[in-house]
């Protein structure tokens, strides 16, 4: 009677990437973008205080959608590993790379095994170089892979919808008014295909600038400088980016 | 540190057990360190001497360092240490600011170093103490502060100006006649140099600007737009301005009598 009903392992495992891919489906999209100076991340997010996005290191930031606890969890765990190996060696030996390398690991772990639920969150962590060619974008998906991306990157709720709106409009060298002009233009799309307007306080904007003098690139863009910058975006590139794009029709 | 000393303690400063040594080691020790607020800000500066001994060990050694975007420590000691000291200070300041998202108060941070070097205290029993000048810009208050530290750790805010370090009681003595609360930037880092000139006049282990190597004291500034370190044309400017004065006037310029 009390035999357990035999679970496949590729069942199981099955189970356990829908049950994570669902978590992350409710929680909104965000996007991260290469633009001439830097990456720019973007992302609707109502609270003023609960951010996203962070900075992890000088070149490194962080971008999570998903369960808050969850990503926080790793965000202080990514910021722990990036001082520590500062401290130890250099500012110059904390790469993205490694840091990727680490979240894929947790990830990975935790994901496979049996005892924990899988963490429901979808990572990025991008590091600005020195120039665009150096500029490293990594996406870690909630069972612990490492994907390379380059230009544009979107994850959370409908991020592939999302991530082929981008890639067919985002191209390299472009400002930051576009890019984020571009990125806010793809959050704004829901799944069935109509537009909403996202008002820039509900927006969460920050980027890795490589221009900075500072050491530390990351910076947040927060209120009349956001709105600024959304102006400056919005003629130029609607002109280019989306003729035609219905919102007569849709 | 908390998050070190639970996993890495040996990579602390103080946590070392100490092999025993007869008299005081020999290492380099920086020397004088000075501060002088004005409104809107303060200025923190130091001399590019290390000693060991009676050797000079370094002519250009820097010792005053930024701590985060509002705040920079200047150090007096053991150099090695001392910088190490710092090194980890920005490290948490840094990382305090990354996982909470907001920076420390300017009062955390000050009690968080005079911590560090409480926990130092061994070690300057055995002659490797360490005892920086701590200056600020308090964003809440909006003016810049000074705190000055002993060996034991015991903080106490300055008012005006503070000095550190073996030339500290020189250049004290040169800002108590120089200082007035209503200096501009220019002034105040005017000020510094020439507290820092009266320092290395009267002390052996203080270098004076060296014009042959061009090498100037360290000269940062702190206001409301963050910490700046004077650039190697500025701070020259001062100082030979400074010493052309002196040329003149080698004591520097008079206070007046009554």
């Amino acid at each position: 009677m009390s035999t357990p009903f035999y679970v496949s392992p590729q069942q199981a495992m099955a189970d356990r990437a829908e049950y994570a891919r669902k978590g992350i489906a409710r929680g909104r999209s965000l996007v991260v973008l290469q633009y001439a100076d830097g990456i720019v991340f973007v992302g609707e997010n109502p609270s003023r205080a609960l951010h996203k996005f962070s900075e992890i290191y000088d070149r490194i930031g962080f971008a999570a959608a998903g369960k808050y606890n969850e990503y926080e969890n790793l965000r202080i765990g990514g910021v722990r590993y990036a001082d520590l190996r500062g401290y130890t060696y250099d500012r110059a030996d904390v790469t993205a790379r490694g840091l990727a390398n680490v979240y894929a690991q947790t990830l990975g772990t935790i994901f496979s095994s049996a005892g924990e639920k899988p963490y429901e969150v979808e990572l990025v962590v991008a590091e600005v170089g020195e120039t665009p060619e150096q500029d490293q974008i990594y996406r870690l998906p909630h069972d612990g892979s490492i994907v390379d991306e380059h230009g544009s990157v979107a994850v959370g709720g409908n991020a592939e919808q999302i991530s082929s709106y981008l890639d067919q409009r985002h191209r390299d060298g472009m400002t930051l008014a576009e890019a984020l002009h571009l990125a806010v233009q793809a959050l704004s799309r829901d799944t069935n295909g109509s537009e909403r307007e996202i008002p820039a306080e509900r927006l969460e904007v920050a980027v890795l600038d490589r221009t900075r003098p500072q050491k530390r690139k990351f910076r947040r863009i927060t209120g009349r400088q956001l709105v600024r910058l959304l102006e400056e975006g919005a003629p130029s590139s609607s002109d280019s980016a989306s003729p035609g794009k219905g919102d007569s029709s849709e | 540190m908390d998050f070190l000393s639970e996993h890495q303690p040996e990579l602390l400063p103080g946590r070392r057990s100490l092999p025993p040594v007869q008299g005081a080691l020999e290492a380099p020790h920086g020397t004088t360190i000075v501060a002088v607020t004005f409104p809107g800000g303060v200025v923190l500066a130091g001399d590019r001497r290390a000693t060991m001994g009676n050797v000079i060990a370094q002519r250009d050694i820097e010792k005053v360092f930024p701590a985060d975007e509002y705040s920079a420590v200047g150090i007096a000691g053991t150099a090695g240490i001392a910088v190490e000291m710092v090194k980890l200070f920005q490290l948490e300041l840094e990382h305090f600011e990354k996982v909470e998202g907001v920076q420390l108060s300017l009062e955390g941070k000050a009690n968080r170093l005079s911590t560090m070097i409480r926990s130092n205290l061994g070690m300057a029993m055995q002659g490797l103490a360490v005892v920086p000048l701590f200056a600020g810009y308090d964003v809440d208050r909006e003016k810049g502060r000074i705190f000055s530290y002993d060996v034991t750790g015991g903080r106490s805010e300055e008012h005006g100006f503070a000095a550190t370090g073996s030339g500290s009681i020189f250049a004290r003595g040169a800002m108590k006649k120089l200082y007035r609360d209503d200096l501009s930037e220019n002034e105040a880092t005017t000020l510094v140099v020439q507290a820092l000139y009266d320092a290395a006049d009267d002390d052996s282990a203080t270098g004076g600007p060296d014009v042959a190597r061009r090498i100037y004291p360290i000269v940062t500034v702190i206001t409301e737009d963050g910490f700046r370190r004077l650039t190697e044309d500025e701070s020259s400017e001062i100082a030979r301005s400074v010493l052309e004065r002196r040329l003149e006037q080698p004591d520097g310029p008079r206070a007046a009598l009554l």
